[in-house]
């Protein structure tokens, strides 16, 4: 039964491989860089994640990005972090986005301010992003407010989630997702994805526990652009698991080819993926990159994307 | 307990600026334990003050005193007879007792000596350690004992979240993930299905002033003085 109508639904009822892209919004005014970041990824992917204040970083926002982006006919997957509004200001939002004709939303914790550009700020977390999830889903079904009050239209939106397969403890990991599957998400976006043994043992434990039937799967993919960019992911960033065969396999090509050999490397991710049972389709976060999405969407075999009504 | 920790002494002493006669007032209990506003802790500020108003050619006549505890009115009242004598009083007591104190003699000005940091365990003299928030709901019974509040850096009730790195918070390695020892705590007494369960959303109590009054106890008409 369809729930919002998005494209980004429509394609993964139809059993489609769905293909979503990522954009970060711009730290200014300029409606133009979203523009041009868009354009790239436009007819490349069924739906487009807007960040919003990723890393904690303060940027225009997600919901303002995601309407310059339905302007330029792409759909996007309006993302929202529990770290910088309570449940009023969050559900107004979820109104709003809903009326402008937002139809998916990714629900998410969000980074610790400390990471970001104004570390002593205050974190709301109001709810955590399992909490969010519900409460989305509230709106939606059962048309009531988080405070119980009944909504006089209700919003439509797909909900959706991330979910870490590399975080601590790996065990909890797959009961994680159980919990957002029974608040009610609707797909998944992991974390990038670099250690496919892990994740493979991750997807069968999700299959054995039946959750990729209640769920929609999408398979997180960054390329790697630089070696650098490997080291610092494998070192600085938490929750990410970087192989050293990854790292190696870097380290093996000349600088300037560096870039060709971490989009090989995602897409033959991508050709695993695809095979996978209970995946669903491929997030690609193709950060600062946007450019090179026509590229790598076209030689991961996922063009055309296919229409659905 | 209650921690807390000596604000700067340039802070202290640009409050004081303009006074020439300051009690600087200690509190016995909590943060005499903490090593932050016990008697010796008032022996040692008065001395920093007075050495530096010296040397600036502003001489200052300072009093001492350590209540045995600044939230209760009956150590307060020991102050009534010399309080007024006084132009303002450094109170280093916790934030509560520092208000306590300055509601008792609301025409002198009181000033704060320490930051209140928290409540906290004694994990060796000197070194403390958050443990409450005091939100005034408590799901210890939940989380193995462990508090997810004031442990877990967002407060996240359905953690750990996708940052917990091999036990460890994103802000900071040596910061442990509360979801994380929650999870191994629960695993070990074979109570995970504690944490199965979806939390739901908080009704936070801590939003308003609280009044605590307990079963079979009320307010008196006027509080006694």
């Amino acid at each position: 039964m369809m729930k919002s109508g998005s494209n980004l639904e429509k394609i993964l009822r139809a059993g489609h491989f769905a293909f979503t892209g990522e954009l970060g919004p711009p730290r200014g005014a300029h409606a133009e860089e979203v523009r041009k970041k868009a354009a790239h990824l436009k007819g490349r992917v069924d739906a487009v994640n807007i960040t919003d204040n990723q890393t904690a970083v303060v940027r225009m926002a997600s919901w303002a990005a995601s309407l310059i982006l339905i302007q330029e006919g792409i759909e996007p997957n309006y993302q929202m972090v529990c770290r910088d509004r309570n449940r009023l200001a969050m559900q107004a939002d979820i109104l709003g986005a809903s009326a402008l004709g937002i139809r998916n939303m990714l629900c998410l914790s969000g980074d610790h301010c400390l990471f970001g550009d104004h570390p002593t700020a205050k974190g709301v977390f109001d709810l955590d992003s399992i909490q969010l999830i519900r409460m989305v889903k509230q709106l939606r079904d059962e048309g009531k407010f988080q405070g119980g009050a009944e909504v006089d239209g209700r919003p439509s939106i797909f909900i959706g989630a991330a979910a870490n397969p590399f975080a601590d403890p790996f065990e909890w990991r797959v009961q994680r997702l159980a919990k957002k599957v029974e608040a009610g998400v609707d797909f998944i976006q992991t974390q990038c994805i670099y250690n496919m043994a892990k994740f493979r043992e991750f997807i069968r434990l999700a299959n054995e526990e039946g959750l990729t039937e209640k769920v929609f799967i999408l398979a997180g993919i960054t390329p790697m652009k630089s070696l650098g960019m490997a080291k610092y992911m494998k070192t600085k960033v938490p929750g990410m698991d970087v192989p050293d065969e990854i790292i190696t396999r870097l380290q093996g090509v000349a600088r300037d080819k560096q870039a060709e050999e971490g989009i090989r490397i995602a897409l033959e991710q991508i050709a695993e993926l695809k095979e996978m049972k209970g995946v669903h389709g491929i997030h690609l976060m193709a950060i600062e990159w946007e450019h090179r999405v026509p590229e790598i969407a076209e030689r991961a075999g996922m063009l055309p994307r296919p229409v659905v009504n | 307990m209650i921690v807390a920790k000596r604000k700067p002494f340039e802070e202290i002493l640009q409050m004081i600026a303009g006074h020439r006669k300051v009690l600087i007032a200690g509190c016995g209990t909590c943060v005499a334990v903490c090593l932050a506003g016990g008697e010796k802790e008032v022996a040692v500020l008065a001395a920093e003050i007075d050495m530096a108003r010296r040397l600036k050619n502003q001489p200052i006549e300072l009093g001492q005193t350590t209540l045995e505890r600044q939230c209760d009115r009956e150590y307060l009242a020991q102050l009534d007879d010399r309080a007024a004598s006084y132009e303002a009083i450094v109170s280093l007591a916790c934030g509560v007792g520092i208000q306590f104190l300055a509601e008792r003699f609301p025409t002198i000005p009181v000033y704060p000596g320490v930051d209140t940091c928290g409540l906290a365990v004694n994990q060796d003299v000197g070194w403390y350690e958050e443990r409450c928030r005091s939100c005034g709901r408590c799901v210890l019974d939940r989380t193995g004992g462990i508090c997810p509040v004031t442990l877990c850096a967002k407060g996240l009730y359905n953690g750990p979240c996708g940052g917990t790195n091999r036990g460890f918070c994103e802000i900071d390695p040596e910061q442990p993930c509360a979801w994380y020892a929650i999870y191994e705590r629960l695993k070990g007494q074979g109570r995970l299905e504690r944490i199965r369960a979806i939390t739901p959303v908080q009704e936070w109590r801590d939003t308003v002033p609280r009044t605590l009054l307990q079963p079979g106890y009320r307010k008196p008409e006027k509080a006694k003085s």
